[in-house]
């Protein structure tokens, strides 16, 4: 390999791949057979973050950043003039085999611009993971993008290689697609999902009869939203979100605050702010709908179509929904407990073990790492002390906002906040 | 005179051993410290316990009764920790255990109990943290190595992670604070001790031992790691976060 030629390409390539959200490399179960190399069967690692926060488990890259269609929103859009470059099959997977051998990364995510056609291009990215699991005996993670509009074939044969696939959605409501993406079709999206959703079912049930049928698939399928390019409210996002995650059992929707990359005046002007902190607030409502029992609805809904700001989504259902306090952790069952604001997964599993062997005292459950000026006004305990009950909503949260340290208010990553 | 220190060799089985030794007497009033450590109690007493595999492992095997897998792994990572006075608490924590007829270990309002799991967590953090920040070079005679320096003595608890995902590699991973190593030679995965030469400098990569691959393959990635970045969304405090300063001086991407 010419290191220096590699070097350029890859500047571009992984320049053009970074507005890719999805990062995860988790989920799967490919042991490391006959002494190969690598191993996908953990909870995935970070093996770095960039200066801007994001955790980098993947060889994240374009295969190409030539494409034939021309989104609004996207850097690698046919009207936008930057350096093109594209990468040898080989190529990738030199690059992927010895930075996993240093451990600097739990896999590839490989994407695409669109050259030719879809097939063409979808042909070559399941070509790179062939070789890496069949040549290579590589082990390791394996995340491909599907290119939209791909054949039926070739979504079969990607999942035979691939940990992961995905689509991007981009923009969550038709009409802004049609606005920001005139050539893409809806429907070529939700035909590869749908494709690799049956398969995956297919594949479940054969394998009950069948033990050594292929893996298809192992870590499912997830997509991606931009957040802030085509005007959608948060209710928008999250039903959208609701909807492939029941529809096509994804495993992650994605939100990627959008980062203005382009004149078009469709879209914000450059320099417009990302909006780092909604982005945050609707993983915080996506991580509550699938670990914290609640449902779309409850978090956002006709009446309550943005998330708020200034305080977290838990938090926000809860001053709207002030008749079901006090929670009295003593007694609670698990899905209570765990929409008391302040108080985290751990620190439910925590109390309930705990208070099997005595009545739990605000001592105790501060111990027990809850965020005691959230949670106090919001749940009873084994203490005579506790807080006075008549305050109006309004009233509660600028006390709390109020009590909260600055933590609260500045712009953190959606993985800090949800994984630490 | 009062309170008696019992003193060990530092190793998991000499710690059991100690605790074993304490119930065997009946001991109240007591420390156990690592002979490394030793710091003289003006009124205590002195006691060396000899490391007795078969008594550690009844403490261990009794333990594994009365606790939940969790518990007696969490009693391990804490061990491990190295920390001050940590034996204490773990002591404390394994005489709750035992002299209760009920399962308690996972009582969280009783401090051994807590403390233990706190300290096992900040060590499962470290234990994490050089699975991710392990970076291996690759030496003229075709190992991968890597040397670390954790706060915690996380060696032992990586050495699977990384046995099952290097198979096809000779690797060593070097731990410079406590002087030794893991090795895996395609076969076995061993511990050992290496003599560097002098002035070797742990955070380059010295054209006289490693592979000239090696640099173009650290280009690669600094370039990569550089180029994912966006700008528009830096957020050092949170890279740092994520990062520690102190584990910078070996990671790759991080070298000037
Ligand atoms: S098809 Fe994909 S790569 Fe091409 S312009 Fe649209 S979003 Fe960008």
């Amino acid at each position: 390999m010419s290191f220096d030629r590699t070097l350029e390409k890859l500047k571009i390539l992984a320049d053009a791949a970074k507005y890719d959200v999805s990062c995860s490399s988790s989920g799967s179960k490919r042991a490391n057979t006959n002494k190969g190399l690598g191993d996908a069967t953990g909870m995935g690692i970070c093996h770095s973050y960039t200066e801007d926060g994001r955790c980098v488990s993947l060889l994240k890259i374009l295969l190409t950043n030539h494409c034939i269609f021309d989104c609004a929103y996207c850097v690698t859009r046919k009207s936008n003039d930057v350096k093109r470059a594209a990468f040898k099959v080989q190529e990738v997977v030199d690059l992927t085999i010895n930075f996993y051998r240093r451990n600097y990364i739990e896999g590839l995510f490989l994407s695409s611009g669109i050259f030719k056609s879809a097939d063409y291009t979808m042909e070559r990215l399941v070509a790179v993971a062939k070789k890496l699991r069949l040549e290579e005996n590589f082990n390791g993670y394996i995340h491909l993008k599907s290119i939209p509009g791909a054949s039926d074939e070739l979504m079969r044969e990607a999942g035979l290689y691939a940990d992961r696939l995905s689509v991007n959605i981009e923009i969550p409501t038709k009409s802004g697609l049609k606005l920001l993406a005139p050539d893409k079709n809806f429907e070529d999206f939700i035909k590869p999902m749908e494709k690799v959703k049956n398969e995956i079912i297919q594949y479940k049930s054969e394998k009950k009869i069948i033990k050594s049928t292929p893996k298809y698939a192992p870590a499912g399928q997830s997509t991606q939203m931009i957040v802030g390019a085509s005007g959608e409210n948060d209710f928008q996002i999250l039903k959208t979100a609701e909807h492939y995650y029941k529809s096509y059992n994804l495993k992650r929707v994605y939100y990627s605050g959008y980062v203005p990359i382009s004149l078009d005046d469709r879209l914000p002007k450059i320099g417009t702010e990302v909006p780092m902190l909604r982005e945050n607030r609707l993983y915080q409502s996506d991580w509550l709908t699938r670990f914290y029992g609640f449902q779309t609805n409850e978090i956002v809904n006709l009446n309550h179509q943005n998330l708020d700001l200034d305080i977290d989504p838990k938090l926000s259902w809860a001053l709207r929904n002030l008749h079901e306090f006090p929670v009295d952790v003593n007694k609670a069952d698990k899905r209570m407990l765990a929409r008391i604001p302040g108080v985290g997964m751990k620190s439910v599993n925590k109390i309930l073990m705990a208070r099997r062997f005595r009545r739990l005292n605000w001592d105790h459950l501060k111990k027990i790492g809850i965020a005691f000026n959230r949670a106090q006004y919001f749940l009873v305990c084994d203490s005579n002390l506790f807080e006075r009950r008549d305050l109006t909503a309004e009233k509660l949260k600028a006390t709390i906002l109020k009590n909260s340290n600055s933590k609260y208010d500045k712009l953190l990553s959606p993985q800090l906040n949800l994984f630490s | 005179m009062t309170g008696k220190t019992l003193i060990y060799d530092g190793s998991f089985e000499g710690f059991l051993s100690c605790v074993f030794y304490i119930f065997e007497y009946k001991l109240t009033d007591v420390t156990i410290q690592n002979e490394f450590v030793v710091q003289n109690g003006l009124f205590s007493e002195n006691e060396t316990i000899a490391t007795d595999t078969k008594k550690a492992d009844r403490v261990w095997k009794g333990l594994k009764q009365k606790a939940s897998t969790i518990s007696s792994t969490k009693i391990y990572y804490a061990f491990l920790s190295e920390q001050l006075g940590v034996e204490n608490i773990l002591l404390n924590y394994i005489q709750y255990i035992f002299n209760n007829t009920k399962k308690v270990d996972t009582d969280f309002t009783q401090p051994s109990v807590l403390n233990t799991s706190q300290i096992a967590k900040n060590v499962s953090r470290e234990k994490h943290r050089m699975e991710a920040f392990v970076r291996f070079k690759l030496t003229k005679d075709n190992i991968y190595f890597a040397n670390i320096e954790p706060d915690f003595n996380v060696l032992p608890l990586i050495s699977k992670h990384f046995k099952s995902r290097y198979a096809d590699q000779k690797w060593v991973i070097y731990d410079i604070k406590r002087n030794y190593g893991l090795f895996y030679d395609l076969e076995t995965l061993e511990m050992m001790q290496m003599e560097f030469p002098k002035n070797f400098d742990f955070s380059k990569t010295d054209t006289n031992f490693f592979a000239d691959e090696e640099f173009e393959f650290q280009k690669l990635w600094q370039n990569y790691f550089k180029s994912t970045n966006i700008t528009e969304r830096k957020n050092m405090k949170l890279h740092i976060r994520h990062v520690p300063k102190r584990y910078w001086k070996y990671l790759s991407e991080k070298q000037p």
